[in-house]
């Protein structure tokens, strides 16, 4: 059963719009990468008409903005005479946070489909359908999603923080996350503290240590 | 950091009425609680002794295994998984190492995947021994079952420390392999132990399973139906006990499953003592896959030579590899961007998923019922809030 | 104080002669009644140390009590997070003094292996005073027991009356040790100021190798 004809299939019943994420290493675990919209149509197929009843893992994933440099080949006037010359161009890829379903079928099969879906960035837009409708046991992990990435779920039950205390405001999965600054002490050859450690102390004018 | 506000929380609770207009007694069970396995705590809303709404509250124990696990090497993340689920560090392990050997297609030599299935079962012995044991402690038989567990227990945990050094945290596989070979003599101990385990067995079972007040605590109690446990994502004995026949030693087959001969335990009722008693067979099958492992381990080589140990870095790309672990489907998402650090490194928890039921199973029970069910939920604080 | 001879002369003769504060410190540390209070993988090791093969009943300290009010000794057995540090606090003030506190495993010391992490709490020290420290991840029953017997020596040696008398018996009441509140973003206190002080910092490099001779 390929992906592309379960694909095909999802988009007849539909008439949404699918799209499927390469995934480059030796696992080649593709996935669906769907819209915000069609979400709970497609899943509630998924589970219905395609057996997949049991949704194992729920995970999110940041993807902040960052900076790639890719190749373009551009034409330009070279002396005179307009030709094709490759150039390197900067660009920041769109910023945006995606939740990651493991899907699999208890009763009926042994694959694995891999849904995917993306908020439209990572400050205000972060709303997604939830789940927990379709299959129960993403409940505790879309709350997880929630308090650890801050996407916002839609018709989930009870979206509450579950593993940081209820006052906690940040989101400490993101990638830009700064945690308090409580390293006082015991610099160690690990690079990552001796960096945090240089940092603190810096900051208290005592300069660096441990170099 | 974010300019959106969070649905709006009710921080202070109103009181809660029954239906008669009675007001509720709330418990606040946990997080230091002695029959909560850990720091777990569980706001629970009684009506008399009965059970009308229960909500447990995680995070007691969140120790950011995701966080450092993407700001490290992958192989540092080996000793962290020990420290996921703290009974079963060798089940940890191989998830692990799974999901990391599909990312990068690292091929496990023979000798080193029996290995890992000798220890794996053999966490899988002690694992469901002391949870038995646990579950008659807080059934109130406090303290002897639990010895003869903790007896038991100890010997498989001699064999783990002269094999890898480490009682508990035996961080012994690694990508490609096991870390080292079997000491001189291990072989023989290991058969002995699992020789006479079945003796403990039969004592275990003959003291316990037709006990009156065993029967009269646990039959009927927490039935848990298999449309349910299959919509909410139970795994492991749990699910078996409900009699959905979904054992990822058969289903996936990973490393050599598929060449033992063992039988999955299936549970009628779904009830605690369905769960007890699954828990109790499953010991008897992997006795069975024990013997077998050790009679055919091979000899050669224990590690992959191709698995760089230094400057691990798999191609980008992502890998989901999950193994039965004793409590249910232990699975790792890593996501690699080509550098030495995964970019997302994510357990998939099975006690945590476990527990989406536990209100469920506990509403219009009595409150001396939520500890017993909760205690067959078989959850390790470590693992569930990671 | 009775002269140590005189006392073993008089013990072989079937007299028994001991001072109170003796007496009361004999009876203390053989009865000791740890809090039933399990944190992450250290209390596994604690268990199996009141088991069949450790017994911890030989110190007489088997009996492990649910409620703090009937404890005297706090065994932080594993990672204190941030979620948990206010109840550990709240715990050890409810506890009736004389109490002593172990701070068992690397991450009830400092945060050991997670100490990095948003959640941990870099040692239970920062809030509440430890007596006897006990290394290992986790540590063993052997050592565990070690700890006990170090704790057992250092109550033996506690006097009852004079400067050295333990806080408790002073005329000032002993004082509640401060509950760390939930904030946006850390706990507020991060630390107790009056039990703990950060450490002088020493760099690690250039510092002189302790039994290093100076040419």
């Amino acid at each position: 059963m390929s992906l592309e004809s379960l694909k095909e299939r999802l988009e007849a019943k539909t008439g949404c719009k699918l799209e499927i994420v390469e995934n480059p290493s030796v696992s080649a675990q593709h996935s669906l990468l769907v819209q915000a919209k069609d979400a709970v149509a497609v899943a509630t197929l998924l589970r219905d008409d395609e057996g997949y009843n049991y949704c194992s893992n729920v995970t999110g994933v940041d993807r902040p903005a960052r900076e790639v440099s890719e190749k373009v080949k551009v034409m330009k006037l070279v002396e005179g005479v307009e030709t094709e010359v490759e150039e390197t161009q900067k660009r920041m890829t769109a910023a945006y946070l995606e939740v990651v379903y493991h899907l699999f079928s208890m009763t009926k099969h042994k694959y694995m489909v891999v849904l995917r879906m993306r908020t439209l960035d990572r400050e205000a837009r972060v709303h997604l359908p939830s789940l927990t409708p379709v299959w129960r046991s993403a409940e505790f992990q879309e709350r997880e999603v929630y308090d650890l990435y801050g996407v916002l779920f839609n018709g989930h039950p009870d979206l509450r923080r579950i593993l940081m205390w209820d006052e906690f405001e940040d989101f400490p999965m993101r990638r830009d996350y700064v945690e308090p600054d409580d390293y006082e002490y015991e610099p160690t050859a690990h690079d990552a503290v001796l960096r945090k450690t240089n940092a603190h102390w810096a900051e208290a004018g005592e300069g660096e240590v441990g170099q | 950091m974010s300019t959106f506000s969070a649905p709006a929380m009710e921080l202070t609770p109103k009181p809660s009425y029954a239906a008669d207009g009675a007001q509720l007694l709330e418990v606040s069970m946990g997080p230091q609680h002695p029959s909560t396995h850990g720091v777990f705590r569980m706001d629970v809303a009684l009506d008399g002794e009965t059970v009308v709404k229960l909500k447990p509250i995680f995070g007691y124990l969140h120790r950011n295994h995701e966080k450092l696990g993407e700001d490290q090497s992958y192989i540092a993340s080996m000793p962290y998984t020990d420290r996921l689920d703290y009974f079963c560090s060798m089940t940890n392990n191989w998830a692990y190492a799974l999901a990391v050997e599909k990312l990068a297609g690292i091929v496990v030599p023979e000798r080193a995947e029996y290995l890992r299935v000798i220890t794996a079962e053999l966490t899988r012995l002690q694992n469901h021994t002391s949870l038995v044991g646990f579950l008659m402690q807080d059934m109130g038989a406090s303290g002897t079952p639990l010895m003869y567990a903790f007896r038991e227990r100890e010997k498989i945990l001699d064999l783990f420390e002269s094999l890898s050094g480490a009682r508990m945290m035996c961080n012994y596989m690694r990508f490609g392999g096991c870390r080292v070979d079997l000491p001189k003599g291990w072989q023989q101990q290991a058969q002995s132990v699992v020789d006479a385990y079945p003796k403990f067995l039969d004592e275990f079972e003959a003291l316990l399973t037709s006990n009156e007040i065993l029967m009269a605590r646990t039959q009927g109690v927490g039935a848990l139906s298999s449309e349910l446990a299959i919509a909410a994502g139970i795994t492991g004995p749990m699910l078996r006990a409900s009699g959905v026949n979904y054992d990822l030693r058969k289903v996936d087959a990973y490393g050599i499953y598929d060449r033992f001969q063992f039988r999955v335990p299936l549970g009628d009722h779904g009830d605690v003592y369905d769960r007890c008693m699954v828990r109790l067979l499953e010991m008897r099958e992997s006795l069975e896959i024990l013997k077998q492992a050790l009679r055919d381990l091979p000899e050669g080589p224990i590690q992959d030579p191709k698995t760089k140990v230094r400057n691990f870095k798999p191609k980008p790309g992502e890998a989901y590899g999950r193994i039965e672990a004793p409590k249910g489907e232990l699975g790792f998402y890593l996501i690699s961007d080509g550098s030495a650090n995964p970019y997302r490194f994510r357990v998939r928890p099975p006690s945590l998923i476990n527990l989406t039921i536990l209100e469920d199973l506990c509403l219009g029970r009595n409150i001396a019922d939520v500890v017993i069910i909760l205690g067959s939920v078989d959850i390790v604080m470590g693992e569930v809030d990671r | 104080m009775m002269d140590e001879a005189l006392k073993q002369e008089l013990r072989k003769q079937g007299i028994v002669a001991t001072t109170l504060q003796e007496l009361y410190n004999w009876g203390r540390r053989n009865s000791l009644w740890p809090l039933n209070f399990g944190l992450a993988c250290c209390a596994i090791e604690m268990i199996a140390t009141t088991m069949a093969r450790y017994d911890l009943a030989r110190f007489g300290a088997e009996v492990f009590r649910p409620s703090p009010r009937q404890a005297d000794l706090m065994i932080v057995a594993g990672t204190i997070t941030k979620k948990m540090a206010p109840q550990v606090v709240r715990l050890y003030n409810q506890m009736p003094e004389p109490k002593y506190v172990i701070a068992m495993g690397a991450c009830a010391i400092s945060g050991g292996p997670f100490k990095q992490g948003y959640n941990v709490l870099k040692g239970i020290d920062r809030y509440i005073p430890v007596d006897i420290y006990i290394p290992g991840c986790p540590p063993r029953p052997e050592a565990l027991i070690d700890g006990f017997m170090a704790l057992q020596r250092k109550i033996e040696g506690q006097t009852i009356t004079g400067e050295g008398r333990p806080d408790f018996m002073k005329d000032e009441p002993s004082c509640d040790f401060v509950v760390p509140e939930f904030a946006a973003h850390d706990l507020l206190p991060t630390s107790n100021q009056g039990v703990w002080e950060a450490p002088q910092l020493v760099n690690i490099t250039t510092a002189e190798k302790p039994g290093t001779v100076k040419a």
